[in-house]
């Protein structure tokens, strides 16, 4: 138990005099991607090969979380040297430890450049890496998402420190000057969100940490949560103190077993560590956490919704005028935001608003977590400064389309997003840029569509994904989708006609301006998106019976 | 005693107390806005969305569900803008495609001038108002009714064990049902539960 803001500090330095920095160390992926392609065996046979060779206490293996590269995976970084080890197999094991130990490199297993036709051994040099700023997830590197001294020796919870030793306005008022945004889909500053709460005058407050993340192709704060968990703990203490909530909720959705296993460890370790509980540091401020694990649909995510479930009930959102951070759960002031804001607040308070402000756009602040997928070169989890080129995410960090193909959209935000033409990547990635072209950042899932995708079966894919996972508690969402999807389906189909596509924006117009929640106000957006700039793809269908696409249906032709 | 709030509706000055929805002081005003799932006797729902109107607050205009917006000074709110008739012409549509034989649709279809709808016909005889459902649930608070399924698998059910102990001898939720299809998922269930179990009454 730590009590106070110098013990911390001295249990801080006691576990970096400990540390060996010279003895080598191999950091092996254990994210969601890599594990999928078999990190796990490669982290059995390196401990093994070590055991075999009586080398044990000789190299270091750690489990780290998400390192970003995922279709590349398993991958490894070997310290000291920060070499990047790609696409490893058991069988790479014996040659990693033996190269290791006289200090080598396997220049085979290394990243290989097609532009200069070298290899790059370094991690900060290999190209996806070098165009990011990993300020959220660079420390995944370093730590093991189980361990919370791995944490405090890069400096986990002195942000918690030197938040008390600020008043909870001046915590307050640098996030506000920071102008922190919602990473959850919204945008809505964070700084403001935390006043309307704070202010509320109902004295028992919540804070609620947003984990559902439904959305396909979404892997931003999974990638947190099972890299960096404390670093949301710390920022959603600091949050609950800044706000005066005494108690918190972390919502995870039931499937999501071995993140729910790092985040209820991360939970017991730090009230074991004393930064949950009573007197948090000496400070006088109590704060409890509670997981909440959910079977959550979709909509679950839609912040009301998701307080409904916390009490107990159907997740389905609330027909009330009244924002949460006034009255949500059992109607008390609740403060909810997603993974990926908590995780900034430390960072804020440790470096300053002014340091954060300077990072990004005008209007969107800081980092940006983005899931890169679809027929890219280089998919899986990056991080760049807000502001940054579409262009440069899919061509200097994703490598540009894989197959040789041309680029024919890029879809933004998943479901409730929107799909892009190639002429307008040089939109920055900004969340008022974005929506302006009928594209919101969302949660900040990318997609890359080649020119064999066809888009009116891409919008059709988001609308049964969402007509399953609406709660189907209001007409124009529940009714509106299942008219849209039917009449794309007839489209795809070959039987479409133009007065169908009239109807079809019809409802849809109807279906954003009517609906009872964010979700079905935004749901319309792959179909907006897709008649305002591949309309052509919907004519070709109906007067020229074609898919513009490569093929994936067939059109019948009369 | 609560505040008085001032506020135009439709262009007329119409005065409401503090915590009434615009649905209560726009009917306290002579001024009909048409709904579906609201009851005086049950907490609004704000499902049918056909109660929208377009309200203009602070320059900023934007389209609410007027059975659970709260009234606010100033405020100024149109029940029959052009965009709000044209979202309830489409909700009926929508809604007349799975309810065809719905009086009170077919009511508001003839006022808002729709002949029929363009949508395949689908009747499922509800249209998911949820009058029944929250009828039990809060004025006889026997929970006999509910909501399965979710997105377009929405469905209104009995609950076996309480329907065959509580609705013989109730049925008071029938007389909400907008459409009659009430009776008909009834006589269905009950139907299934004397066959599973033939002691049960």
């Amino acid at each position: 138990m730590i009590r106070t803001i110098s013990e911390l500090e001295q249990f801080r330095s006691n576990l970096s005099a400990k540390k060996d920095s010279a003895r080598p160390c191999v950091v092996v992926c254990t994210g969601a991607s890599c594990q999928a392609l078999g990190a796990t065996g490669v982290i059995g046979a390196l401990r093994k090969e070590l055991e075999k060779h009586r080398l044990a206490n000789a190299v270091d293996i750690k489990e780290a979380g998400c390192l970003g590269f995922c279709n590349r995976g398993p991958l490894a970084v070997v310290h000291p040297g920060e070499l990047c080890y790609l696409g490893l197999t058991p069988d790479d094991a014996p040659e990693i430890v033996s190269q290791t130990l006289k200090g080598k490199l396997v220049e085979r297993l290394t990243y290989f450049d097609s532009a200069t036709g070298k290899n790059i051994p370094h991690l900060p040099d290999i190209p996806f890496y070098k165009a990011q700023t990993r300020i959220l997830s660079g420390n995944n590197a370093k730590i093991s998402p189980w361990s919370i001294d791995d944490y405090i020796s890069s400096g986990g919870y002195s942000a918690l420190a030197k938040a008390f030793s600020m008043t909870p306005e001046a915590v307050l008022s640098e996030i506000k000057k920071s102008n922190l945004r919602g990473r959850g889909g919204g945008g809505f500053p964070t700084g403001r969100k935390w006043e309307t709460a704070r202010n509320a005058a109902e004295p028992t407050k919540y804070v609620i940490v947003n984990a559902h993340e439904g959305e396909p192709a979404a892997f931003m704060d999974r990638s947190i949560l099972t890299g960096n968990p404390h670093s949301v703990l710390e920022g959603l203490i600091i949050g609950a103190y800044a706000i005066s909530a005494s108690r918190g909720f972390i919502y995870i959705r039931h499937d999501s077993l071995r993140l729910s296993d790092i985040v209820a460890n991360a939970v017991q370790q730090a009230r074991d560590y004393g930064f949950l509980g009573e007197n948090i540091l000496s400070s006088g401020f109590d704060f409890k956490l509670e997981l909440h694990k959910d079977i959550g649909i979709f909509v679950s995510g839609e912040s009301s919704a998701l307080m409904t479930a916390i009490e107990g009930r159907v997740p389905e959102p609330r027909p009330k005028y009244i924002r949460t951070s006034v009255s949500g759960i059992w109607g008390k002031p609740s403060n909810l935001n997603n993974v990926e804001t908590w995780a900034n607040v430390p960072l804020i308070i440790n470096k300053g608003a002014e340091w954060y402000a300077s990072i990004g756009t005008e209007g969107s602040k800081g980092t940006k977590l983005i899931s890169l997928s679809g027929n890219i070169t280089n998919a899986g989890v990056i991080e760049v400064p807000l502001g940054t080129s579409l262009r440069d995410i899919v061509y200097r960090i994703g490598g540009g389309v894989d197959n040789g193909k041309k680029l024919k959209a890029v879809h933004i935000g998943g479901p409730l997003g929107g799909s892009i033409p190639d002429k307008l990547l040089d939109t920055p990635l900004d969340f008022d840029e974005l929506s302006k072209i009928g594209a919101p950042m969302g949660a900040g899932g990318i997609t890359v569509m080649d020119e064999s995708i066809c888009m009116v079966d891409m919008a059709k894919y988001f609308l049964d994904f969402l007509s399953g996972e609406s709660c189907g508690k209001c007409v124009p969402c529940r009714e509106g989708l299942k008219q849209m999807r039917k009449i794309l389906d007839k489209i795809i189909k070959g039987k479409g006609s133009e007065q169908d596509l009239k109807l079809l924006l019809e409802i849809a117009e109807v279906t954003r301006d009517a609906s009872l929640c964010a979700l079905g106000r935004t749901a319309t957006n792959p179909v907006l998106s897709t008649l305002r700039y591949f309309k052509n793809e919907y004519e070709a269908h109906i007067n020229e019976k074609r898919c513009l696409g490569g093929g994936h249906h067939q059109v019948t032709k009369e | 005693m609560s505040n008085e709030v001032l506020l135009t509706i439709d262009g007329n000055e119409v005065k409401a107390c503090e915590g009434m929805t615009l649905f209560e002081a726009a009917r306290n005003a002579g001024i009909n806005i048409p709904t579906l799932c609201h009851h005086d006797k049950l907490e609004p729902y704000g499902v049918c969305r056909i109660c929208t109107v377009e309200i203009e607050s602070r320059g900023r205009k934007s389209l609410v569900a007027a059975c659970i917006y709260p009234v606010e000074n100033n405020l100024v709110v149109n029940t029959r803008s052009e965009k709000v008739v044209r979202i309830r012409k489409m909700l009926l549509e929508l809604m007349l495609a799975y309810a065809p034989e719905s009086k009170a649709l077919q009511q508001l279809a003839q006022e808002y001038g729709i002949s029929q709808t363009r949508f395949e016909k689908e009747p499922s005889f509800c249209i998911l108002c949820g009058l029944c459902v929250r009828y039990c649930m809060e004025v006889e608070k026997k929970n006999a009714l509910m909501f399965i399924g979710s997105g377009d698998k929405r469905e209104v059910a009995f609950v076996p064990q309480i329907a065959s102990q509580e609705c013989q001898s109730c049925k008071r939720c029938f007389a909400l049902c907008p459409t009659q299809a009430l009776q008909a998922n009834f006589v269905l269930t009950q139907a299934l539960i004397s066959r599973r179990d033939p002691d049960s009454t």
